[in-house]
């Protein structure tokens, strides 16, 4: 077929199954946009860059499928870099298509000219700068190639604008094939074998899973296994909703905000089972004494991974998935019917004992909105069928502890990158993929202001994201170190002039809402929840509230700073 | 500990760049590298001279091995290989000098490439070894100035223990 190079973009978008791009138009791209209206692709229109590629990505975590960006050259191209590097560090499929200005121009400083890939380049899984038209339908199977498969993440595509406007002689390609890419999904079952000859010897074995067994879709392989053995389980932040939270064997999150019980369960375990996790230091802690007592069983689909912070019992380089099912299919082998729910007893017994002692908790108030009360009326009022996003910081770890995640893909939250402003793009994209969807944005008052513009995205589709903000006035996160570790020297956390969240909601035209009591936050929950509009709830909280526990940086984990 | 590591890499725009971006953002040190292509159409070799641990060369291998346009990776230290660098350097060689310098060549079976009234330039090639004790003795004279092209190396074809 011969048709424009925008054209040709399109049609291989189509044919790729892409029913959603999240955009912003510029001179670069406006071949693309001249003839996107003509295919069956929705385009949503943001109001900046970096949360068109934050919408893309919370609708790839939803989903599972991959999102896709289209953003101008110049400065639409570098807004994109904190949502791709947000996405490069989650593992999470995106591709984003930047434009570029035409092939003639390139290093000459044009205007709105910027070499993207040679800045993408450490934050993408891999990028292109198309320069022969002919193989920009290969470049672009490619690119969703590389996103989806291994360990996903994201990868641009540079587009240049005289190619967009040339026609092209180009067939969508079939297939694809890499000589120097191939993912590897299978385990080594003698690796296995071992593991599950160190399983079963185990006396206090623990199951620690992490965003691997989401992005593989894992989670069922994971919890049979922790049922059947009756092992105990903990998560990272990115692996939250891989195990039903409400389940007896959960321990809850692991780490520097993790549960006291899943602490000391790391750090007494003699065998740990981690799935798709990279031992991240937020959640090791000091490395030399991380999980002391125990033989490591590593299962991650990146070889890097292995062995990059802690040392390795028996790596297994596979597909979560695979590698948890072919763990199942050798344990059925060995336990035959024999009911092993007793086993541990004695380990469980003494991780109860634990959380008996250290519970997840909080001091309570009639007189002040406790954040972590307004978490656990959410979870009340959505019984846990909700999408939930967070910004970072504070509202993001009490989101973390005080929700119970009950399925894979109900959390998407910045895990890697730490980036503020994540949440609410990230919901809008959400929503986008499951209008019908109950989805939350639990954002704190410095965080939702670093991409509030979208409102009027959210607005103007029809979007009804709950956008619940934890307002103490203060960048709460930096404010507690500030508070434990810097003699409350609260140097510019102190959010001393805000906007007033219900009349900005209002403006956009959204609901705005506001508690101040704790008897009104009920309520205020309940209406939003049950509106068929974009929502803002400025829930005016305890001002210095911190979150924990807390393990100091650096620290080991086995020294909480408790309530 | 020193490394040599062979990379066989897709010979595109920018793959020198990501593979010098991936020591650099990850903290990695590059002793010497070399690039250029090989038999095989639109494929380089760049031989990287790196050092570390175990387990940072371990990282470094598997980060090389992720780049999506890096094909192998071996590293040379575990297999018996030929190593090889070339040099050139630029001594002064005054009257006196001359002839001592002459006869350095000649025991290192190294070429005079280029001769000045003042200055010879001297081409030598070796393993790392005997262009260090090379430098050594010439260092007396003066080098006025010094290119080498970092090492390049090659599996011997019989790996005897």
């Amino acid at each position: 077929m011969k048709m424009k190079g925008a054209q040709i973009l399109l049609e291989c978008l189509k044919q790729e199954g892409v029913e959603v791009i999240f955009g912003f138009p510029g001179g670069a791209v406006i071949d693309i946009y001249h003839e996107l209206p003509k295919y069956p692709i929705k385009h949503f229109l943001v109001r900046h860059e970096q949360a068109a590629v934050h919408a893309a990505d919370g609708y790839a975590r939803a989903t599972g499928k991959v999102g896709v960006v289209l953003v101008t050259s110049g400065p639409g191209a570098t807004n994109t870099v904190t949502g791709i590097a947000t996405a490069y560090m989650d593992s999470i499929p995106i591709v984003v298509f930047t434009g570029q200005v035409p092939r003639l121009l390139i290093g000459n400083d044009a205007f709105q000219e910027v070499d993207i890939v040679g800045i993408t380049r450490p934050c993408t899984k891999h990028n292109y700068l198309v320069k022969d038209p002919e193989k920009l339908p290969q470049i672009i199977k490619e690119a969703f190639y590389i996103a989806r498969s291994g360990r996903p993440g994201p990868v641009l595509v540079d587009l240049p604008k005289d190619i967009m406007a040339s026609e092209i002689e180009a067939e969508y390609p079939k297939s694809v094939s890499l000589r120097s890419y191939n993912p590897h999904y299978e385990p080594n079952l003698k690796q296995v074998k071992k593991a599950v000859d160190l399983i079963l010897e185990a006396k206090r074995p623990l199951i620690f899973a992490g965003g691997g067994v989401i992005a593989s879709s894992g989670n069922k392989e994971l919890t049979w296994l922790a049922r059947t053995l009756q092992i105990p389980v903990t998560a990272t932040l990115m692996g939250l909703g891989a195990f039903p939270g409400n389940d007896p064997l959960w321990l809850g999150m692991l780490g520097m905000h993790g549960t006291y019980v899943a602490n000391m369960a790391i750090n007494h375990a003699d065998v740990v089972i981690a799935a798709g996790v990279r031992f991240d230091d937020r959640v090791t802690g000091r490395l030399d004494s991380f999980a002391p007592s125990a033989k490591i069983i590593h299962i991650d689909i990146d070889p890097t991974s292995i062995r990059k912070n802690v040392r390795v019992d028996i790596p297994i380089v596979a597909d979560c998935k695979e590698a948890l099912l072919a763990l199942k299919e050798e344990i059925s082998k060995r336990i035959k019917d024999k009911d092993l729910s007793e086993r541990y007893q004695s380990w469980r017994d003494k991780l109860n004992a634990w959380n008996d002692a250290h519970p997840l908790t909080y001091k309570k108030s009639d007189e002040v909105i406790k954040p972590q009360f307004v978490i656990e009326t959410l979870y009340e009022l959505t019984g846990g069928d909700a999408i939930i996003t967070t910004e970072v910081g504070q509202n993001q770890m009490w989101a973390a502890q005080h929700f119970k995640y009950l399925r894979p893909r109900t959390l998407l939250s910045s895990g890697g990158l730490g980036t503020m402003g994540y949440g609410f793009p990230a919901a809008i994209g959400a929503q986008v993929a499951f209008p019908d969807k109950t989805v939350i944005d639990i954002a704190g008052d410095g965080s939702i202001q670093m991409n509030i513009q979208e409102l009027a995205t959210a607005v103007w589709y029809n979007l009804p994201v709950k956008i619940i903000i934890l307002n103490n006035s203060y960048l709460g996160m930096v404010r507690q170190w500030q508070e434990l570790f810097y003699n409350r020297n609260y140097s510019a956390t102190h959010l001393e002039y805000n906007p007033d969240f219900v009349k900005l909601a209002q403006a956009y035209g959204a609901e705005g809402y506001r508690a101040t009591k704790p008897s009104e936050v009920k309520d205020v929950l309940k209406q939003a929840l049950k509106s068929k509009k974009t929502c803002v709830v400025d829930m005016v909280v305890e001002k210095e509230e911190n979150v924990y526990p807390m393990v100091p940086a650096g620290a080991s984990l086995s020294e909480m700073l408790l309530v | 500990m020193k490394h040599t590591l062979s990379v066989l890499v897709e010979d595109e725009p920018g793959v020198l760049s990501r593979v010098a971006g991936l020591f650099s953002g990850r903290g990695f040190n590059i002793i010497s590298l070399n690039v250029a292509p090989t038999l095989e159409k639109n494929t380089s070799l760049m031989t990287i001279v790196t050092e570390g641990d175990e387990q940072i060369i371990e990282q470094i291998i598997k980060q090389l091995r992720k780049l999506i346009t890096v094909i192998k990776v071996v590293d040379m230290n575990t297999v018996k290989t030929v190593e090889r660098e070339m040099i050139l350097i630029k001594v002064n060689a005054q009257n006196s000098a001359r002839a001592e310098i002459l006869r350095i060549v000649d025991i290192f079976r190294c070429k005079v490439v280029d001769v000045s009234p003042s200055e010879i330039t001297i081409e030598a090639t070796g393993n790392s070894e005997k262009l260090t004790a090379l430098i050594n003795l010439l260092h007396k004279f003066g080098i006025k100035e010094i290119a080498r092209t970092g090492i390049v190396a090659m599996k011997r074809s019989m790996q005897l223990s």
